[in-house]
């Protein structure tokens, strides 16, 4: 070690590394780990060892979880969840108490033992992962003794399988856990191969405090145990990760009933406009791409910086990245540790390669780099949105960086993108913000600060960045479910399109059933019609819609954005207008359902329910979060913008009622499929939206082949979220083919309409944004 | 050990544009999150630790500005700035010769301290301009300027009239602290700008600002007297103005956070901030001083502790 007198010289940090001893001899006492099953450690199997990304030491033995091993947790899991479930809230508040105090005796330790596994900073396990990891449990402490005050009616799911990443696994352990035994599930978790070590940390403490045998279950393994989770008989699945995982874990849970929640992938803007304070973006950076080696799904990737300060907030970016200290995880001034894995590293030199290949140059501070698995901190200048990097999620320490002339063009380079996780925003100007904040597409939106984070605001994405929240009333609501409904028969139709001379028509004027799209009525482009008949005669005749109508409709809904802009009052104003329209024609609908066999009182119970959802338009508030000081967390319930609704056959009118006024109400633009057997009941409602100031293009109606055309529903890129009410069959193909953009999904067998209505059909035509707003003088 | 003051080229000032800082966006609860990351991103051990603080010994004005000061008060705090150390732990260090940065005093006590300092090469600083408050006429205020640099001062720790940034007046407060740069002839200049009675870090900025235009060899953040002396947030704010002075001019000016610093740990933290923000450079004495009265003791216990391993008394140590 160089004099104070050399010291007074150079002024260097020196080192300061952090004490490794107490978890040295922890990982030299055990050796090898088998699984956490049913309250025991398993004798530990075949695997692999967990290593240190830093230096490439081996740290543990891990066993690799077979499907008999995930089916024995998920037993236990089963077995604890009657009794777990039944314990009143007070109870298990205790439990998740004496977690969050376990978690906090242990803290040092933890946050050691994740930079070793992890390659993380010190500082960042120490500072940011732990205490939020321990926050969340005291947080869901909290709901586990109030969930039944305030969740009256929701019960558990039963058994939570959960599946996390690497990039900060204690923390989205405690992000799954905490809320799930809080809402009276039990869990098995399966931990990221590279990094499972704190969460067998955790199992120990888990025995430690003498938790119930079976609540907490941990199966080691890589993707094909996570993959026997997701098959097994769980009853919901909460994973975080990739998006190329999320995919493949939609498809594998749809049909099956279980409940999903994906948290996946980002390429978040980091918006800068001219009037911010560049000093704190610059440090917004640091905090954004560089925090955690950049291996952050909601990493703000791709900073857009107002033409007009583009040059000097370089100069200061650059300057500052010169600054940042890459190296051992374990010290304290250490800034940027080590990139998890060989393989992860390797993609993100691709990802670099790419990227300069594709024209854009990248900067990185002069210097060595350690020796090891390290990346350089680094931006790319140029990176127009048609270079891979724009695109790709790299997961490394690198963003780019692109200019914009105008506010208009920033919010259409931030959601040029198929993500929608965070956006970041700087400006002094509130007005401004905020007004990016709402047109940005984002599940969470910080104004002048990024990756902030707390146990008590949601947090999850948009589009392809996944759906459900994790924090909050919102995220403890996705371990809660609904009383299943009864279910109802369905009414079949037949499609066939030719002439039907043995079911004669009524005599009268023919009427002519249209499609309705963008507030005009159109002839299917098919050409073709089928008939729709009662008791072997022919009612009418209904275009018979295709592919190409879909399209159309859903165009035509994308160009009713302003539907979504104006207020609450205005919706309810036009939904009290069709209920006005629809009484005065009520005895004209009540006859047409009468002939066709169905009950007349959908009549009136829909004119209630166009009452109901006006009532609800400006009334179904957001919430304002008690996270941070000088924050105003605020969680704002937002439409998904444009919708398909695809309806029951039977109750022709209240079903169709029943979904598509909840998610109008909303601000939601509509594609809607109505009852295929008897879809008059819908088109005839056409004239009651003409009279009653719906503007155009708000609902479509789309007649015909009910699984054919939510099948093009569930496989088009600009539908956001999908309601299919059906069997088995249809349910199970409207959830794979939803997959293609992840679009929100939500499947139903026929039901009794009559009580259909309120907050669950709301929260499910909304997504929540959660907007930080921080103040201070 | 030097305690060079004149290894660069003074601030010549540029004339007053206000366009360089009225558009100038500080925010704050940022400002205030990179501050309290500062010292958590950063951390000094052992010898690198023992290290700074000595440092932080070197660059410090050892300061007496009390109304019950004397002649004889103040020899005996120039007797611990020739000797800030004792004996047993310098040597420890493997030092010699290590004396604070300066001295600082008002002007009635000039005279009593350079006859305490004679042939330390210990320069003296005195407050001037009516401080702490300001609120004299200018031509008195220069007229004080003048005697502390009569009386034999080398620095002269000026107060601004903080009216002027609250109004806006940038004009009148260029024109003041010019006149002040000219009353001081050789004689470096601090401007205290009393960031606590600013309030705002925009116009901790903008004050920031207009003493550099003005020709401020150093900038400070307080008396010592307001409600609220120097912050890390302030601090922050003062050096990312002198950076972007810096950028524009090629001028270097040096950074003096006074008040309210009273521990070892403080002067750690200053010590990082500008490292960070500004580079090595700015951890020497020509253009960085910490002006504090107490935090000596502290940092002489700590490196009582390094060097004997013991945790120490004060009272075993001399008393400013």
């Amino acid at each position: 070690m160089p004099s104070v007198k050399e010291i007074l010289e150079t002024m260097d940090y020196g080192p300061a590394p952090e004490a490794t001893g107490e978890v040295d001899g922890w990982l030299a006492a055990r050796g090898r780990f088998g699984h956490f099953i049913d309250g025991a450690f398993t004798k530990p199997g075949a695997g692999w060892d967990s290593v240190n990304p830093a230096t490439g030491a081996t740290l543990a033995g891990v066993t690799r979880g077979t499907a008999e091993d995930v089916a024995a947790a998920v037993k236990a899991a089963r077995k604890a969840a009657p009794k777990w479930a039944a314990l009143p809230g007070h109870a298990r508040a205790k439990w998740l108490y004496a977690i969050a105090r376990h978690l906090q005796k242990r803290e040092r330790f933890l946050s050691v033992l994740e930079v070793l596994d992890n390659g993380k900073p010190i500082r960042e396990a120490r500072d940011i992962d732990l205490p939020l990891a321990i926050r969340h449990f005291y947080h869901h402490a909290g709901w586990a003794e109030l969930v039944a005050e305030e969740f009256p009616c929701l019960a558990p799911h039963g058994v939570v399988g959960a599946v996390i990443p690497w990039n900060f696994p204690i923390l989205m352990l405690a992000w799954k856990i905490a809320p799930a035994l809080a809402a009276g599930n039990t869990v098995v978790l399966k931990p990221a191969e590279e990094t499972p070590l704190t969460a067998l940390a955790f199992a120990e403490i888990c025995a430690e405090i003498g938790l119930p045998k079976g609540v907490v279950n941990v199966v080691t393994g890589e993707g094909e145990t996570g993959a026997a989770l997701v098959a097994s008989d769980v009853d919901k699945i909460a994973f975080t990760g990739s998006t190329e995982i999320g995919r493949a874990i939609r498809t594998a849970t749809a049909g099956s009933a279980k409940a999903l929640t994906l948290e996946l992938g980002g390429k978040s803007p980091f918006v800068v406009f001219a009037d911010a304070d560049l000093d704190a973006a610059v440090e917004g950076v640091v905090d954004a791409i560089w925090f955690n080696q950049g291996q952050v799904c909601c990493a703000g990737s791709r900073l857009l910086v107002a033409e007009a300060v583009a040059e000097r907030f370089t100069e200061k970016l650059t300057a500052r990245m010169a600054r940042l200290r890459v190296g051992d995880p374990l010290d304290k001034c250490t800034d940027i540790g080590a990139i998890v894995s060989p393989a992860q590293l390797a993609r993100i030199r691709g990802l670099l390669a790419a990227g300069e290949a594709a024209g854009a140059r990248l900067i990185t501070p002069e210097g060595q780099l350690p020796e090891g698995q390290f990346c350089a901190p680094g931006v790319f200048l140029n990176a127009e949105p048609a270079n891979p990097v724009w695109s790709e999620e790299i997961f490394g320490p690198v963003a780019t960086l692109t200019t914009f002339r105008t506010p208009d063009e920033a919010v259409e380079l931030a959601n040029n993108t198929r993500y929608g996780l965070s956006a970041s925003i700087w400006s002094e100007n509130l007005t401004l913000a905020m007004d990016i904040a709402a047109q940005v597409r984002a599940g969470v939106v910080w104004i002048n600060q990024t990756n902030t984070f707390d146990a008590a605001a949601g947090f999850g994405g948009m589009r392809e960045s996944g759906f459900g929240r994790e924090g909050g009333r919102e995220g403890m609501a996705a371990y809660l479910r609904a009383p299943t409904p009864k279910e109802r028969p369905e009414a079949p139709a037949d499609f066939s399109a030719v002439p039907q001379p043995e079911t004669p028509a009524a005599v009268g004027i023919d009427r002519t059933a249209k499609l309705y799209i963008g507030g005009k009525q159109t002839r299917p482009d098919s050409g073709y019609s089928y008939a729709i008949t009662h008791k072997g005669a022919e009612i009418g005749l209904a275009p018979l819609g295709s592919r190409k109508d879909i399209r159309n409709a859903v165009e035509a809904a994308h160009k009713a954005a302003g539907w979504s802009r104006v207020t609450g009052h205005n919706r309810a104003q036009v939904l009290y207008y069709i209920a006005e329209n629809l009484a005065a024609r009520a005895a004209e609908f009540e006859a047409r359902l009468k002939s066709t066999g169905h009950d007349a009182s959908e009549v009136q119970a829909t004119i209630a329910r166009a009452f109901h959802y006006a009532a609800w338009a400006d009334k179904f508030d957001g919430a304002v979060k008690s996270t941070k000081t000088r924050n105003v967390t605020v969680a704002m319930p937002e439409p998904f913008g444009v919708m398909g609704v695809v309806c029951p056959d039977a109750a022709p009118l209240l079903g169709f009622a029943s979904l598509v006024l909840p998610a109008i109400a909303m601000g939601n633009r509509v594609v809607a499929v109505p009852s295929a057997s008897m879809p008059l009941a819908a088109t005839d409602l056409y004239q009651v939206f003409d009279t009653s100031d719906l503007p155009g293009g708000v609902v479509n109606i789309v007649t015909g082949p009910k699984d054919e055309l939510a099948e093009t529903l569930a496989q088009h890129d600009d539908v956001a979220a999908l309601w299919y009410v059906g069997g088995a069959a249809g349910r199970a193909m409207v959830e794979t083919e939803s997959t293609g953009n992840l679009k929100a999904t939500w499947t139903m067998p026929n039901r009794d309409w009559a009580g259909a209505q309120g907050r669950a059909f709301l929260t499910q035509a909304t997504q929540i944004k959660t907007i930080w707003v921080p103040y201070g003088e | 050990m030097a305690s060079s003051t004149d290894i660069h080229p003074r601030n010549p000032g540029v004339p007053l544009d206000p366009s360089w800082f009225e558009r100038i966006a500080v925010n704050t609860p940022a400002a205030e999150a990179r501050a309290a990351i500062l010292t958590t991103r950063r951390s000094l051990k052992k010898t690198y630790q023992a290290a700074w603080l000595v440092n932080a010994v070197r660059c410090m004005d050892l300061t007496t500005l009390a109304g019950d000061d004397t002649p004889a008060r103040v020899a005996r705090l120039c007797a611990k700035a020739r000797a800030p150390l004792a004996p047993h732990i310098l040597e420890g260090l493997g030092l010699e010769g290590l004396t604070t940065g300066a001295i600082c005093v008002y002007p009635t006590m000039v005279g009593a301290a350079v006859r305490a300092l004679e042939g330390s090469g210990i320069p003296v600083a005195s407050v001037a301009t009516g401080f702490p408050a300001g609120l004299m006429p200018l031509s008195l205020r220069l007229a004080e300027i003048e005697y502390a640099v009569a009386e034999g001062a080398a620095e002269i720790d000026i107060v601004i009239t903080r009216a002027h940034v609250l109004q806006g007046n940038w004009q009148a407060l260029y024109d003041e602290i010019a006149a002040m740069r000219a009353a001081c002839g050789p004689a470096h200049m601090k401007a205290i700008l009393a960031t606590g009675d600013l309030k705002t870090l925009r116009n901790v900025y903008m004050a920031s600002m207009v003493a550099m235009q003005a020709g401020a060899d150093f900038i400070k953040t307080s008396t010592g007297k307001e409600g609220v002396n120097a912050t890390l947030p302030v601090s922050l704010t003062m050096v990312r103005a002198l950076r972007d002075y810096g950028e524009r001019t090629g001028h270097r000016v040096g950074f003096k956070p006074a008040g309210g610093m009273k521990s070892a740990k403080d002067a750690l933290a200053w010590q990082i901030l500008m490292k960070e923000e500004l580079g090595t450079d700015w951890l020497r004495p020509d253009l960085f001083r910490l002006g504090a009265s107490s935090m000596l003791a502290d940092i002489e216990r700590q490196l009582e502790h390094h060097v004997t391993g013991r945790y120490a008394s004060s009272t075993r140590h001399a008393m400013a």
